[in-house]
């Protein structure tokens, strides 16, 4: 990532071995080790509440979020009743905050799914079948991966122009190149897996051994390796509206108000600071729930 | 080892190609016609058929792409709708002042990570090994434009100890290693450094953790050897895996750095862009993603062949 370096590679999935159990077994082992992982309970609490806090953000938003006051413009926290202060425009923060998580995590959130659904589509069509079809695919993709991520949703959302739609499609492309790589290897190794082999030669169409064979023992460890992209892509996302692409003024998003209360860093800080420590909860919070989430998966038999 | 080398520049050819592909699409994909931003809407056929004719838009898009690409090749990399100056020319400087920030970034981020990673992943479970997986949770977590504006709330606006933004007194033009010019890049450099930061924490811990459980550390310590010298053997091994992720976070530093650069002013590539963004100057963008996506490619395959150089497994499995 970029960053810059926002390292998109860093986390790897680890293939969850077929067990040998049943399913129902292998969640309800999944479930007893989550909910013995007190940090990861902790972690998807938060999330809850951030999720619903910007659910229902016009029910607990203390003020208008768009109400400009010229007279109260950047007071500090406390002032009149406005819990976290007011922005240059004299807005309450804390309104801005509740109702700008609802763009924030639509812009992190919806790229990694639909990175998730086209990347997982192409992976694994690419790993079952193999030969040309994987040839093609998968060089297409490694274009895209040549690019570093944060560049890449530059270079998409730079030329698109500003906007929730084009950030959301700019970032998908980011996020489609590494999805397509991990589903590809997990399935070809389930590919070559005995019991794949086993139902091809009882009969079974390919169609059928995709579905319930090889997609069933795909989408686990690829779900939990587009899990660990959304604190990526919350970051990424509020970055480009940080730059001014994204999100565009007068909506309420974290990084939009951290770009536009910038200039105030000189008047208030702490006001100032507390988007940032917004997005920076939301994606730790991702980032330990994924942590926990691929260590409960990671049960062998 | 040559044919190695050969092989691994071919494979990297098509990318270098497909890169470029994507980098003359940029400006299709922008929204209306190329040319909007040099002509009027209401300006009359005639003029536009020319200056269509005069740009080359009225060509088949492959023609038009090899000549692009024949251009760029040759350090034509167009003019700047905004400016009209030469696209190559803004850039030298910029790229200069981005490497800058970059090998300093590098060189606090790298040092500290395979600091921190090493005796994380030698002493598991102490103290230190606490400090660095939090170091790397937050490396990675951190939206690092904001934590740039709290170092500058910090630093500059409380305790006026640093610049909070710009290169130094001289400005774009030169940069001199001095204490003045530090000064300046210090806090831009650390703010880009905390990822790398974390991933390479990460990397080193895990890469010595799992060489310290392999036999052949047992089988050193069984023979008598000191701590060091199995370190030194540790090291070794890790050493191919570590160098790669560290020259990829380099690329991602040097390329990824337009929110650090924005939020410090910083006169790089990445504010050139951000300028860019900001002037609809598609020109300008595209040469800027074109040369920084082409350093990264040609940095992925240094790393690939210096990888293989180091590494004696990888030279003798591909050997066979």
């Amino acid at each position: 990532m970029t960053s810059p370096a926002v390292d998109i590679d860093s986390a790897p999935a680890t293939p969850v071995r077929p067990v040998a159990a049943s399913a129902r077994g292998y969640w309800r082992r999944v479930g007893r080790r989550l909910s013995r992982d007190p940090v990861t309970i902790v972690c998807a609490a938060i999330l809850a509440l951030i999720f619903l806090s910007a659910i229902f953000a016009g029910h607990l938003a203390p003020a208008d979020p768009y109400k400009t006051s010229m007279l109260d413009r950047l007071k500090p926290f406390g002032f009149r009743g406005h819990l976290l202060g007011t922005d240059e425009l004299g807005r309450d923060v804390l309104s801005r905050l509740l109702y700008g998580g609802r763009l924030s995590l639509l812009l992190g959130v919806s790229p990694v799914v639909a990175a998730l659904a086209v990347g997982g589509f192409l992976g694994t069509v690419a790993g079952f079948f193999g030969g040309a079809i994987n040839t093609m695919i998968m060089r297409t993709v490694d274009v895209f991966y040549a690019f570093p991520s944060v560049l890449l949703a530059i270079a998409i959302s730079g030329s698109l122009g500003a906007g929730i739609t084009n950030a959301i499609l700019s970032l998908t492309i980011v996020f489609i190149p590494p999805i397509a790589r991990v589903s590809e290897s997990v399935t070809a190794g389930v590919r070559n897996l005995d019991y794949v082999g086993a139902a091809r030669a009882s009969g079974a169409g390919l169609f059928s051994v995709l579905r319930v064979h090889v997609l069933r023992n795909v989408l686990g460890p690829v779900f939990v390796y587009a899990t660990s992209l959304i604190s990526v892509s919350i970051i990424l996302a509020s970055g480009l509206s940080f730059l001014g692409l994204g999100v565009e003024p007068p909506h309420a998003e974290w990084g939009l108000m951290l770009n536009t209360l910038r200039p105030a860093i000189y008047i208030d800080p702490t006001v100032a600071a507390v988007p940032g420590a917004a997005i920076l909860l939301t994606s730790i919070s991702f980032n330990l729930l994924t942590d926990g989430l691929r260590h409960a998966m990671d049960v062998r038999a | 080892m040559f044919a190695l080398i050969a092989r691994r520049c071919v494979y990297a050819l098509p990318i270098a190609i497909g890169v470029t592909v994507v980098c003359f699409s940029l400006v299709h994909l922008a929204p209306g016609d190329p040319l909007n931003a040099v002509v009027s809407p209401d300006a009359p056929a005639d003029v536009v058929a020319t200056l269509k004719h005069a740009y080359g838009f009225d060509r088949p898009l492959p023609i038009q792409y090899v000549r692009w690409l024949f251009r760029a090749a040759s350090g034509d990399l167009g003019r700047s709708v905004a400016t009209g100056r030469p696209v190559a020319e803004d850039m030298d400087q910029a790229i200069g002042n981005s490497v800058v920030l970059a090998l300093v970034a590098a060189s606090f981020g790298f040092t500290l990570g395979c600091l921190f990673g090493g005796i994380a992943g030698y002493a598991r479970g102490g103290v230190i090994d606490r400090v660095a997986s939090l170091c790397a949770l937050l490396g990675v977590s951190v939206p690092h434009y904001w934590l740039g504006m709290v170092l500058v709330i910090v630093f500059s606006v409380e305790l006026g100890v640093l610049p909070a933004i710009g290169m130094g007194p001289h400005g774009a033009e030169v940069w001199a290693w001095n204490a003045n010019d530090l000064a300046h890049v210090l806090l831009p450099a650390i703010t880009l450094a905390v990822i790398p930061l974390g991933i390479v924490t990460r990397t080193v811990r895990a890469a010595v953790a799992e060489a310290l459980n392999q036999e052949f550390v047992l089988a050193l310590r069984a023979k008598g050897l000191r701590s060091g010298a199995v370190l030194r053997h540790v090291m070794k091994n890790v050493a191919p895996v570590c160098l790669a992720v560290m020259g990829i976070q380099f690329g991602y530093m040097l390329g990824g750095s337009i929110l650090v650069e924005t939020v410090f002013a910083w006169p790089g590539t990445g504010f050139l862009m951000n300028d860019a963004i900001f002037r609809r100057d598609i020109p300008v963008l595209q040469g800027v993603i074109l040369v920084l996506a082409m350093f990264f490619v040609g940095l992925n395959l240094v790393v690939d062949i210096v990888q293989t150089l180091i590494d004696p497994r990888m030279r003798r499995g591909t050997a066979r």
